[in-house]
């Protein structure tokens, strides 16, 4: 065994600080979200905050716990770690408990877990282990589709257990998949496929169809006339304008009606604000009306008064919003985003290509919730149900994304360590 | 060497910081630009609780109660909230059944599932009392309070009027009212809505998500206290009210005293009538249809609304007429030979002497003269044309306050009918009718139609000689003594007062004189002047009017009384009238026989 001088030598303080300060700021806030004048002290295990506390407590016990477990403990069992999950997202399926529509959860007496938060750790570790296996190249359509199988699996499991939202998580490994060489098309492709969806069931299809062909016949006249160039110009035509024609099947016949309806909010096709546009429109006028300082802690009344469900879990960034205002917000977004690019700075330090892999990893199921999250308050995204990590009221969440992210600082240590 | 694909890094933090700036950017327009989300936070967690102003009370001339209010709830409910109760136990509470229930929640919900509704119209104090104390179990559930009307003596049901809710027109008209808001609809309490209904108050309150009070609005700073209406002082003498509505039982017609001094309408009866207190409260539309559907049609207020041909008591216009245009004094005699006849026309009369001057025309009522009379009128010298006399003679009977409405504080009255020479020309055709035409408008018949109030009047004319004030229904508004300007103006009749005094003392004898057709109404210790009619109609038996005034020189009191279908005036109208004068001048009444006889007679079942 390599000396060690104790668990918190050479781990990265910017990275904990950070987490530190999400959490503390995320935990007043619940409170304000779910104050009750009866149980004044936010140590109050009765009530959400006083609960929060115990999941913050404990996350700390396990972000130490992690730190002290061997360095190599993580790329060693990173495959066996992989096929837990797997077989507990089978498992909850089958002996889970539903709650909110999503059969998801396993109940243990008053707390319940929920294994889909811990499966993108798990997936995480897959796919950097098996990406920094030697020889392997993800150019490779082998590598490809072994990587898609490594996502692919929990994703449908997570779809069958109704969890819409966090399977759509998986799709942020789109990043960690381009810095390992996966053609920047695949990005520009991705952008292309949502922008495309949401203008198609914005615009007439067939008006979006006619553009196309447009700018087709002007880019035909730009290139090379040589078969091969024709041939990939005139599949891409024919793909593009494949998707335009299916989007509005798919949207008719896959999508469920709430599914569509949160899209329709989105887009502003729906307007009952007494239905599905509820959420979203008093999350809106909460973070509307908390100005440029916002109304102060425990003053604001669309949290005081409960006017947005969900508050202290999926929505509690409007909380931020209204009572600590612009100011508070941009703070908020402005840690997350320093977050981010400290865990890439930190990961592009990392000698070994799994712990490179696995930062990007992290990074990315951050910067998805992060976003998703933020925006579906705002009203920029649909309502898709994912917690804003290390905020939102939760212990799955606030677990999972704590083993997440200190795995990596453990990663980090450990690289020093190696020295 | 530099790891492959290391370059990457910079694309994934300009992505990663450019995202962060659009939610920035996000925030910016949500936060600092658009100010419309803190009006919509307002608007979610402030209420505008109304408070309701007490109705003004109505008394009667000497301040005796006639309407007050009593507290009343109804039970509102907002069927967001309604979830998860005892459904049973509420039916039980309300004594309804389940089927009620539900379908009472459907309509709640259709109309708004997050906005109150009335559950149940006015439940009784008591039930309210039983409610109360178990409502906590019901969320979703409350209760507010209205007021409902009383009426101690239930009398004067059509003057009075009644309240109910205001129709949604009236909302969109008035922002004062909101939906659920009562309203005067009919009577005094129309006409006098402003004045009675008071200020309504209002409270912001701070409420959660669940509509849950949760206190004072920038501590009751844009509050305002509910300003009770004002009370009504009516010229209505209750008693007299209530002894003329006893007399009028089972029988069709109107009673309308005036104090002639005054213009101030002491009684007015329509019968037949219905309890007041039939129409408040929950039991209104149930009690309203009905009424509605009574074929002796209660609801109508003959008093104001039923136009009579006025017969014989119009005779006293138009003598007073032929005095003022000269064509006649209190020494002219026309001759009577069981009519008057003229070519082919006659108009029939009873046996009596002949010829009669002008004030035994009066007491006996001759047909005859006042034929002669009016068209001696009409066709007075110097000829002009027959339209020319009779626009002139038109324009002496609207003095009277005939054939047009005095517009004073009753709601709902009609103008009565003087024809106009217009209507004739078109009848008979331009230039192809003369007096002789239109004959039966001398003694009151024909298309002429006068309302009881109308008549009345006129006996109070007479009474004062030949002037009136607009006949009205409340004296004071609140404490200070701010009537209605116009009901203080006096308004002379283009009779001058030196033509009545034959006509009265005509009138004295009729009452006075044994050979007078009102000698059946006399009274002891007091000279009363009246003059009868049996106004023929084609509804079946002649109407009995009787118009009086009492005592002959400074009345007190000035009466019209119609029975309908009744026959001779004599027999019907003169003893209701004369029982009622003696009633109002010495408060109670002597003569038993003659009131049991009034009281007993039926006249509506035998028609």
């Amino acid at each position: 065994m390599r000396y060690q001088k104790n668990i918190f030598s050479n781990i990265d303080w910017i990275t904990v600080g950070l987490y530190l300060v999400l959490v503390i700021f995320g935990w007043v806030n619940i409170y304000a979200a779910v104050f009750n004048e009866s149980h004044k002290s936010i140590f109050d295990i009765s009530q959400s905050y006083g609960k929060q506390l115990i999941w913050i407590g404990t996350s700390l016990v396990i972000a130490i716990v992690v730190l002290a477990i061997d360095g190599k403990f993580f790329n060693t069992f990173a495959y066996t770690i992989y096929g837990i999950f797997i077989f507990l997202l089978i498992f909850v399926l089958l002996a889970g408990s539903e709650i909110s529509g999503s059969k998801s959860w396993f109940k243990i007496g008053e707390f319940a877990l929920q294994p889909s938060e811990f499966a993108k750790f798990a997936t995480n570790l897959a796919i950097a282990k098996y990406l920094s296996t030697a020889n392997i190249k993800i150019q490779d359509l082998e590598t490809k589709l072994k990587t898609l199988l490594i996502l692919a699996i929990p994703v449908s499991l997570i779809f069958l257990q109704n969890d819409t939202g966090s399977a759509l998580v998986y799709f942020a490994f789109i990043f960690v998949l381009y810095r390992e060489g996966l053609s920047g098309n695949v990005l520009i492709l991705g952008f292309v496929v949502v922008v495309l969806f949401f203008l198609t069931l914005l615009i007439d299809q067939y008006v979006i169809i006619a553009t196309i062909t447009g700018v087709f016949l002007v880019l035909f006249f730009f290139i090379k006339k040589k078969r091969k160039e024709i041939f990939i110009l005139v599949g891409i035509y024919l793909l593009t304008t494949g998707f335009v024609f299916s989007v509005d099947y798919i949207y008719k016949n896959v999508l469920e009606p709430h599914q569509k309806q949160r899209i329709e909010v989105l887009l502003g096709q729906q307007t009952d604000l007494k239905k599905a546009g509820y959420n979203v429109n008093q999350s809106k006028i909460a973070i509307g009306s908390g100005g440029f300082a916002g109304k102060g802690f425990l003053q604001g009344t669309q949290t005081k008064y409960n006017f947005v469900p969900e508050q202290s879990t999926d929505f509690i960034f409007c909380t931020v919003g209204e009572e600590w205002g612009f100011l508070g917000s941009i703070v908020v977004i402005g840690l997350y985003i320093t977050l981010l690019i400290r865990i890439i700075f930190v990961a592009e330090r990392q000698r070994s290509s799994f712990s490179r892999i696995y930062g990007y990893g992290v990074a990315s199921i951050l910067f998805f919730h992060v976003v998703i999250n933020v925006s579906m308050t705002m009203g920029l995204a649909p309502v898709i149900g994912i917690p804003l990590p290390f905020f939102s009221y939760g212990g799955s969440s606030l677990w999972s994304f704590t083993i997440l992210l200190f795995v990596f600082i453990r990663q980090d240590a450990f690289r020093v360590q190696q020295l | 060497m530099k790891a492959p694909y290391s370059d990457r890094k910079y694309v994934i933090y300009i992505i990663f910081i450019s995202i962060g700036i659009i939610l920035g950017f996000r925030l910016i327009y949500l936060q600092l630009m658009d100010s419309s989300y803190k009006v919509s936070a307002d608007k979610n967690v402030l209420r505008y609780n109304t408070e309701f102003p007490a109705r003004g009370l109505i008394y009667d001339r000497n301040g005796k109660l006639l309407v007050y209010n009593e507290a009343a709830y109804d039970l509102m409910v907002i069927p967001k909230y309604a979830k998860n109760i005892d459904t049973l136990g509420l039916c039980q509470l309300l004594g309804i059944d389940k089927a009620t229930f539900i379908e009472k929640m459907k309509k709640a919900s259709i109309y708004s599932s997050y906005s109150e509704s009335i559950f149940e119209k006015q439940i009784s104090k008591e039930v309210y009392g039983f409610i109360q104390e178990k409502l906590y179990k019901f969320p979703g559930f409350f209760v507010q309070a209205r007021t409902l009307r009383k009426y101690p003596i239930p009398i004067a049901a059509h003057t009075l009027g009644y309240i109910g809710e205001v129709s949604p027109e009236k909302t969109l008209e008035d922002k004062y009212y909101k939906p659920g808001d009562y309203i005067g609809i009919s009577g005094i309490e129309k006409s006098y809505e402003a004045e009675l209904r008071g200020k309504k108050g209002l409270k912001v309150m701070m409420v959660d998500v669940f509509n849950r009070e949760k206190g004072n609005f920038a501590g009751g700073k844009f509050d305002s206290a509910s300003i009770a209406g004002k009370d009504l002082y009516t010229s209505l003498d209750a008693d007299l009210q209530t002894y003329g509505e006893y007399l009028m039982k089972n029988k069709r017609g109107s009673i309308v005293a005036i104090e002639p001094e005054t213009g101030e309408i002491l009684t007015l009866v329509s019968s037949p009538t219905y309890n007041p207190n039939l129409l408040t409260g929950r039991i209104r539309s149930k009690n309203y249809m009905t009424l509605i559907e009574d074929k002796l049609k209660p609801l109508f207020n003959r008093a104001l609304m039923a136009q009579y041909p006025p017969g014989s008591t119009f005779k006293l216009v138009n003598a007073l007429i032929g005095e003022q245009e000269k064509v006649l004094v209190s020494s002219t005699r026309f001759p009577c030979s069981l009519g008057f006849h003229f070519g082919k026309l006659t108009v029939k009369c009873h046996a009596h002497g002949s010829p009669l001057d002008l004030e035994q025309s009066i007491v006996q009522s001759c047909n005859a003269y006042y034929c002669y009379a009016f068209k001696a009128i009409v066709e007075k010298r110097p000829f002009i044309s027959t339209k020319a006399g009779f626009n002139k003679w038109r324009n002496h009977v609207l003095s009277f306050g005939l054939g047009e409405k005095f517009h004073n504080d009753l709601p709902n009255e009609l103008s009565g009918n003087i024809p106009t020479s217009d209507y004739y020309d078109k009848y008979h055709g331009k230039n192809r009718w003369r007096a002789v035409s239109v004959i039966s408008l001398s003694i009151g018949q024909g298309e002429i139609g006068i309302t009881p109030l109308q008549l009345a009047n006129l006996a109070a004319i007479i009474a004062n000689r030949g002037w009136y004030y607009i006949p009205h229904i409340v004296k004071a508004i609140g404490k200070k003594n701010n009537l209605n300007q116009r009901f203080i103006i006096k308004k002379n009749t283009t009779v001058e007062a030196q033509y009545f005094e034959p006509v009265v003392n005509a009138m004295n004898k009729v009452v006075q004189s044994a050979s007078g057709t009102g000698f059946g109404g006399k009274l002891e210790n007091v000279s009363m002047c009246g003059k009868t009619g049996t106004a023929q109609n084609p509804h079946g038996k002649n109407h009995s009017l009787f118009i009086a005034f009492a005592p002959k020189d400074n009345p007190k009191i000035a009466i019209s009384v119609i029975v309908e279908n009744a026959g001779y005036g004599s027999e019907w109208a003169v003893p209701i009238a004369s029982l009622m004068i003696e009633k109002y001048l010495f408060g109670k009444v002597k003569r038993k026989d003659l009131e049991q006889k009034m009281i007993t007679g039926n006249l509506i079942s035998s028609n």
